[in-house]
């Protein structure tokens, strides 16, 4: 996947960026690339530096360090009403003065387009966003998800060449959120559009986007498509935080083989040095319950949650709490012995220096 | 029910001082001002702002009420507009040294403003110092502005003040995201959704300087009378209640007159929200 995406042309480029707040580094020294056209998520907890990366490319904020490379131009120093990009704000940020239409002109008028083809811009943004006819509204008077929707309207009329999206869907109740996920997917690949979108939601991550940047503490923890960071997460942080995880020391005994409390298990992963420490997950719904056996993984099952599909169901097993997903249920009490596929192991390194260590904490 | 009848008996204290001091008063004076000596009715007294140079008085308040009330607004716009901008990065302090005028007796400020004016005043004397030409300054209109500027700039900064910092920081950055320069912005996005705190300062600054007479008093030396000079003459010199009520109820039109139309316009602009 990674290939495919280097074909595509780069649009920006953050080049060593870094940005503190007083004492506080919010990015360390960053390096992205963004593509044309790509729907790209920046993900991570609150505080990791999402929102600020998305300000420096909106340029509401400036760098302390580093440059921001749009199509081949420094627009480090450029101010946002100078920049081809447009931003749909957390809280839609619309004008509450004036009405839908005059939201929506509000870009052309200011860049000068004459008022038929701002008419008929109008028209277009509205349809876009599936809100026809809804031009005399008053803006305040709108739904969350129809507010929403005028404010993308208002910033794709301007024909952006990126579209930063702040959290948009936050505000919006969980069905809501579900219809904008696929509509701005859908505009995504209408438009042609790079849209850039800031969360926290690893589900909304992980359905909406070509590729996925995974940010904690300031620092970028892995970047890929969403079937990437999650079946393959780079290290312990990632892996945590990308769906449900059970995260084991273990030990690399050789290629394909790792040892995990006492127990040697085959795996695939290959390339670390022998009788190297390591990270290794299983994900809860890749571990296979069954009865117990002679010189199995054996466990006793202390806890089980149902949830609609699945059941979640806890395993005690070497003084290790399993999570387990089943759609088999269990009982409290039970012995079981536990199974896992090579392939379903997933070896990470771990992290190195001391500011990886920290950002692992949290 | 219980709750509406609780919040009417804590309401009667206030009807109480309401019918007291404010609509009783209010009677009074329009009681004597559209009667004559013998208690008759008669429009007599309002007629005499035609003569003895009352209209002059009141066509001179107006327009020195409102030359303050616009160098007010166009001061404290920029002023509350660095305000609200330093207000978010946390220095309450500045906004508090605006506000400080307020608690000086207008009195004394405006003898201060006196004692800057005049002709053997500070300015005057570091001319001389300098070897300039000195000025006329006390006992002009412009000595009046200059007071009346002083002294009501406050009731404008506050309201706008507060009408700017309501305005949130993320609505600015949208309009710049779209396009707009920081004038654009304040043109098309801060003006208006100030506005209503503009009305309210504007109102705020036009009534009491429209009324003054310690101002006009104290710099325009008793040579340039205002409306509120001239009522405050009819009772404290010729004790003639009749004619200062019925100018205090012409004064009161004008002053209804400018609610009326301040509203008028803050209305049109919510229509215009629709």
């Amino acid at each position: 996947m990674k290939g495919c995406w280097e074909m595509e042309k780069e649009l920006i480029r953050l080049e060593n960026v870094a940005k503190a707040f007083g004492n506080l580094r919010v990015l360390d020294e960053v390096d992205l690339s963004i593509y044309e056209s790509e729907f790209i998520t920046l993900l991570g907890p609150s505080g990791c530096g999402k929102t600020t990366m998305l300000r420096i490319i909106g340029g509401f904020e400036m760098p302390d360090m580093g440059r921001v490379i749009f199509d081949g131009k420094d627009i480090t120093n450029l101010p946002p009403n100078k920049r081809p990009i447009n931003t749909v704000f957390q809280k839609y940020s619309l004008f509450s003065h004036m009405n839908v239409e005059e939201n929506i002109a509000f870009g052309p008028k200011i860049a000068g387009k004459s008022a038929d083809y701002i008419r008929d811009k109008i028209k277009y943004a509205l349809k876009l966003v599936n809100l026809e006819g809804y031009e005399k509204h008053d803006v305040t008077r709108l739904s969350g998800g129809q507010q929403q929707r005028i404010a993308i309207a208002r910033a794709v009329v301007n024909e952006p060449k990126v579209l930063l999206l702040d959290e948009p869907l936050s505000a919006l109740d969980l069905k809501l959120r579900r219809n904008m996920r696929r509509e701005l997917v859908r505009i995504n690949k209408e438009t042609g559009i790079t849209f850039i979108f800031v969360t926290h939601d690893q589900e909304e991550a992980l359905s909406m986007s070509d590729r996925v940047v995974v940010m904690n503490q300031g620092y970028i923890q892995q970047v890929g498509t969403p079937e990437n960071v999650y079946n393959e997460p780079e290290n312990a942080f990632v892996a945590d935080f990308i769906g449900d995880s059970n995260i084991i020391d273990g030990v690399m005994v050789r290629d394909k083989l790792v040892r995990i409390f006492g127990r040697e298990y085959p795996c695939v992963d290959e390339g670390f040095p022998e009788e190297c420490p390591v990270d290794v997950q299983i994900r809860p719904e890749d571990i296979i319950l069954d009865a117990p056996q002679e010189g199995a993984f054996n466990g006793v099952v202390t806890r089980v949650v149902f949830w609609g599909m699945s059941y979640d169901i806890n395993v005690e097993a070497d003084g290790f709490e399993w999570l387990i997903q089943s759609t088999t249920r269990r009982t409290v009490g039970e012995k079981v012995s536990l199974h896992v596929a090579p392939e379903n192991i997933q070896i990470m390194s771990k992290p190195q220096s001391e500011d990886e260590e920290v950002a692992q904490d949290d | 029910m219980i709750n509406i009848n609780a919040r009417n008996i804590l309401l009667t204290p206030f009807l109480i001082w309401a019918g007291l001091f404010i609509f009783i008063p209010l009677v009074c004076i329009v009681w004597y001002g559209i009667t004559d000596y013998d208690g008759n009715f008669s429009f007599k007294n309002m007629g005499l702002i035609f003569e003895r140079g009352y209209l002059d008085a009141l066509k001179l308040s107006i327009w020195l009420a409102l030359i303050s009330t616009v160098i007010c607004l166009l001061m404290a716009y920029p002023l509350c507009l660095i305000l609200t901008e330093r207000q978010r990065n946390n220095s309450t302090i500045i906004s508090l040294l605006f506000i400080l005028p307020l608690w000086m007796n207008s009195l004394l400020s405006t003898m201060a403003w006196q004692t800057i004016l005049e002709g053997n005043g500070i300015i005057n004397q570091l001319m001389r110092l300098l070897g300039l030409p000195t000025f006329q300054m006390i006992n002009t209109e412009g000595a009046i502005v200059v007071g009346m500027v002083y002294n009501y700039l406050p009731y404008m900064v506050l309201p706008l003040y507060i009408a700017l910092t309501k305005i949130d920081r993320r609505i600015l950055e949208a309009a710049q995201d779209l396009g707009a320069s920081s004038w654009q912005t304040f043109v098309k996005i801060i003006l208006p959704l100030s506005l209503p705190g503009a009305v309210s300062g504007i109102t705020m600054v036009f009534i009491p300087a429209l009324t003054t007479f310690v101002i006009s008093a104290l710099l325009g030396g008793g040579k340039l009378l205002l409306i509120g000079n001239i009522i405050e003459q009819e009772f404290t010199f010729q004790y003639d209640w009749h004619v200062g009520c019925a100018l205090s109820v012409i004064l009161m039109i004008f002053i209804i007159l400018n609610m009326l139309l301040t509203t008028y316009f803050d209305k049109a602009d919510a229509e215009e929200d629709f």
